[in-house]
């Protein structure tokens, strides 16, 4: 006997992800689910955003890696609360892991939370873990090529930032044929170039996340 | 890599409305998967062949049908498969284009005795 089954197949980590959604919702936080390549600088990223927002928002961060608690100790020394989450070989994040990750933070003092994913550009694009807005960071040496390699990742995000602009002098990167490529299958992303080394373009970023913070919640 | 945990959770699936329909085997598994998710075949096979064990799936078979990832442009409506580098419309050149196919990643049915 046949039986129609029609669900997906992730649909069982969609539901944790709607049930961490809720419980952000609840504390009031707004939550970033940070994707890239390994080194393209998430946690550069998320220390460069930390500092910028010293004193006016209060942060949280969920450090995922393979192995290691390096990210977490980096993180920590600006005072902020850290989690590390260790996959253990996985190559993604997903909404199990957070959920247990956010049972163990003190959610009541955060309002903006970095969730950073294990560097890959395939897996972590096929799992929602409950976040409020998807950011991909994509770096200047990596190629302008990214998005027709891995096409899911850029379709999927809400946020690009060029990462490593300080950069563009020495490597084969076209800022604009890359952007053609992102917004032509991707219409409502936001693409911010940005240095996190000399912090060019930072406080843009900061503003616009800002902003999606404020809608945000005056949504809920 | 991320096909354990697609495995894992596909079989769940199966298992829970296998169940349901108070199967006592399931025969064969039709998947439907978007090139788009970058799910390996092969790779989905052999953690199911370890994963099944155990299970009233430990006969089961996988059949997959792939779906090739489709672009519909959003200046002139034609619809076409993306291919690596080639993403403007083949008819007007547009460049603005909707994805249409190849996000799939779904148990289409099961066959349970």
């Amino acid at each position: 006997m046949e039986i129609k089954v029609l669900k997906d197949i992730l649909g069982a980590n969609e539901q944790i992800a709607e049930r961490n959604r809720r419980l952000l919702d609840k504390n009031g936080i707004f939550a970033l689910n940070i994707m890239s390549s390994p080194g393209a600088g998430k946690t550069s990223l998320i220390l460069q955003t930390i500092r910028n927002l010293k004193g006016k928002v209060k942060v949280g961060v969920i450090e995922g890696d393979v192995s290691s608690t390096y990210d977490a100790e980096i993180v920590a020394k600006e005072k902020v609360p850290v989690l590390q989450i260790n996959t253990g070989g996985g190559c993604h994040l997903d909404a199990n892991m957070t959920n247990n990750a956010l049972t163990n933070l003190p959610l009541q003092k955060i309002e903006l939370l970095f969730i950073e994913n294990i560097g890959n550009l395939i897996c972590p694009a096929g799992f929602a873990l409950g976040e409020h807005n998807k950011v991909l960071v994509s770096s200047t040496p990596e190629g302008d090529d990214k998005p027709y390699k891995y096409p899911m990742m850029f379709h999927e995000v809400d946020v690009v930032l060029i990462n490593k602009i300080d950069l563009l002098p020495y490597v084969k990167f076209d800022v604009e044929a890359f952007t053609r490529a992102v917004k032509g299958i991707n219409r409502k992303v936001k693409i911010f170039p940005i240095s996190c080394v000399t912090g060019e373009g930072i406080d843009r970023w900061v503003s616009w996340l800002l902003v999606q913070m404020g809608k945000s919640i005056s949504r809920r | 890599m991320h096909e354990l945990s697609i495995t894992q959770e596909m079989l769940d699936l199966v298992l829970e409305q296998a169940e349901k329909e108070g199967a006592r085997e399931v025969g064969k598994i039709n998947l439907v998967i978007g090139e788009m998710c970058g799910v390996v075949e092969d790779s989905v096979r052999f953690y199911f062949d370890f994963l099944k064990k155990g299970t009233i799936a430990e006969k089961a078979t996988l059949s997959f049908t792939m779906i090739p990832t489709k672009a519909k442009c959003r200046n002139c409506g034609k619809i076409f498969e993306l291919k690596e580098f080639e993403w403007t419309c083949p008819d007007c050149g547009g460049d603005s284009l909707e994805i249409v196919g190849g996000k799939e990643l779904q148990v289409e049915s099961i066959e349970v005795e």
